[in-house]
């Protein structure tokens, strides 16, 4: 009765200490579905949070709200962190949030493992449909956000490494309902209309809810069917997601993807330098060897003395000239001597020379030369031939010796 | 589409295989000499080609009938 009156505004504010020096209260993580979601022009956002039984009012104001990685709705199931105190105006105690999670993530990864057996099962992530990446892009597609950072990191890479490649970038969003479907319809009209040799598909980093486009079959299917090759830059290295799976190629995150794309001006500079190098080296082996070859050639005796080829034919000539010489000497000293002896022998058997000795020859008329009686009759007429002369007979008389 | 890049993609094909010829040592001195000619100015203009590339970056949006267009990206490298 006699205690003191405190105004309203006295007791809230007393209440609002109380509250704000609750260790617990401070620093709170609450789990409950959200309902009576509205957010204010201000960027303010108010919301509840129920279970079966109970609701509490939330507050998340616009600094902290704008960290949001995705868009709360009524029925959502989350995490609210913050700290709980008192609105003195209403008397009322709120959470004041300072960071929203999905609750339920279990739940995505029973799903994203599920769609992952669902997929290989159909042969989405069969090595053997890989296909090559080009080794000298000339147009690469990037299918991300034009608003992040990640499309900035790649043209930045992309330009250092090598800026003979042409960029096309077809703007999706990559998270929300949406993503999916545009990031998939994205990846067939590049197709449809040829619009590069390679494709890069991706997004920065963010929670499994951020990244949660790139675990949707729509985007699977449209990586798997795509005939332009694709590297999936999802998120940061630990991320791994389904499109990184049936990607021909997986970035760790989209720098890497960039990397990972083109060959690099500097390396490829070093090459050129080396090429000009392996063969400058080839021409001058190759010279060496010739010069080698032409050395030993050069040392040979017939390059030595050119001529000695020449006279040694001309003496194996003159040698051969002195034999056919002397062969024909001997020839002809020869036959002179056949010819002497011939003579001499003919000489001496010549029948006049048998005459002169006494010796004469008979013929009959018709110049037979008579060796035998039988060859005559008697009264037949004969010459004989004598070394001076010739006479006339008749044959008397024929008488055998024998 | 690209035609420097074509260009500098063939002319690095063609440098390739004639490294792997002169290496072998197989050509005569006269074909050899007249490769190393060949691949030094490949080289040369493959050089050229790397130090003028310049970015090209363009950002696809789609006409009434569906087909792309290519708009200026603006961006910072």
């Amino acid at each position: 009765m006699t205690k003191e009156v405190l105004s309203i505004s006295q007791l809230n504010e007393y209440i609002r200490g109380k509250l704000d020096a609750d260790p617990l209260l401070n620093q709170i993580a609450v789990r409950g579905e959200i309902s009576n979601y509205k957010m204010y022009p201000s960027g303010h956002h108010y919301f509840s949070l129920k279970d079966e039984s109970s609701v509490l009012k939330c507050v998340m104001f616009k600094g902290n709200a704008m960290r949001l990685r995705f868009r709360p709705e009524n029925g959502m199931k989350v995490i609210a962190m913050g700290k709980v105190s008192v609105f003195p105006r209403d008397g009322a105690y709120q959470l004041y949030c300072s960071a929203l999670a999905m609750d339920g993530i279990g739940d995505l990864y029973a799903a994203f493992e599920a769609l992952k057996k669902k997929l290989s099962a159909e042969g989405l992530f069969d090595p053997a449909h890989k296909q090559p990446l080009p080794r000298y892009p000339g147009t690469i597609g990037i299918i991300t956000s034009s608003a992040g950072a990640a499309v900035h990191d790649m043209l930045r890479i992309l330009n250092k490494r090598y800026p003979l490649t042409q960029v096309r970038l077809l703007p999706v969003r990559v998270q929300g309902a949406e993503a999916p479907g545009e990031i998939a319809a994205a990846i067939g009209y590049a197709n449809h209309y040829q619009l590069a040799d390679l494709l890069i598909v991706g997004r920065g980093g963010g929670s499994i809810e951020d990244l949660w486009a790139f675990n949707d079959e729509r985007v699977a299917y449209a990586i798997y069917e795509s005939r332009i090759p694709i590297i999936s830059a999802v998120g940061h290295e630990p991320d791994v997601t389904i499109s990184d799976y049936v990607a021909d190629l997986r970035a760790a995150t989209p720098s890497n993807a960039a990397e990972l794309a083109v060959p690099d001006m500097n390396a490829l500079q070093q090459n050129l330098d080396a090429m000009s190098g392996s063969m400058a080296a080839a021409l001058a082996r190759q010279l060496k060897a010739s010069r080698q070859r032409l050395e030993m050639l050069a040392n040979r005796p017939s390059m030595q003395k050119p001529t000695g080829y020449l006279e040694q034919k001309e003496k194996a000539l003159e040698l051969l000239k002195n034999r056919l010489v002397s062969a024909q000497t001997q020839m002809l000293n020869r036959e002179r001597h056949r010819y002497v002896a011939s003579v001499s022998k003919l000489d001496a058997m010549s029948p006049l020379k048998v005459l002169t000795r006494g010796y004469a020859y008979a013929q009959t008329e018709d110049g037979t030369v008579l060796k035998s009686v039988d060859q005559v009759e008697a009264g037949q007429q004969i010459t004989v031939s004598l070394s001076d002369g010739r006479l006339s007979a008749t044959v008397m008389k024929k008488e055998n010796v024998k | 589409m690209n035609a420097k890049n074509k260009t500098f993609e063939q002319s690095m094909t063609r440098l390739e295989e004639i490294v792997r010829t002169m290496e072998r040592g197989e050509a005569s001195l006269e074909e050899s000499l007249k490769l190393f000619q060949e691949g030094t100015e490949l080289i040369r203009c493959c050089g050229k080609i790397l130090e003028d590339a310049e970015l090209q970056v363009k950002k696809i949006m789609t006409a009434p009938d569906g087909t792309p267009v290519e708009v200026e990206f603006e961006h910072e490298l």
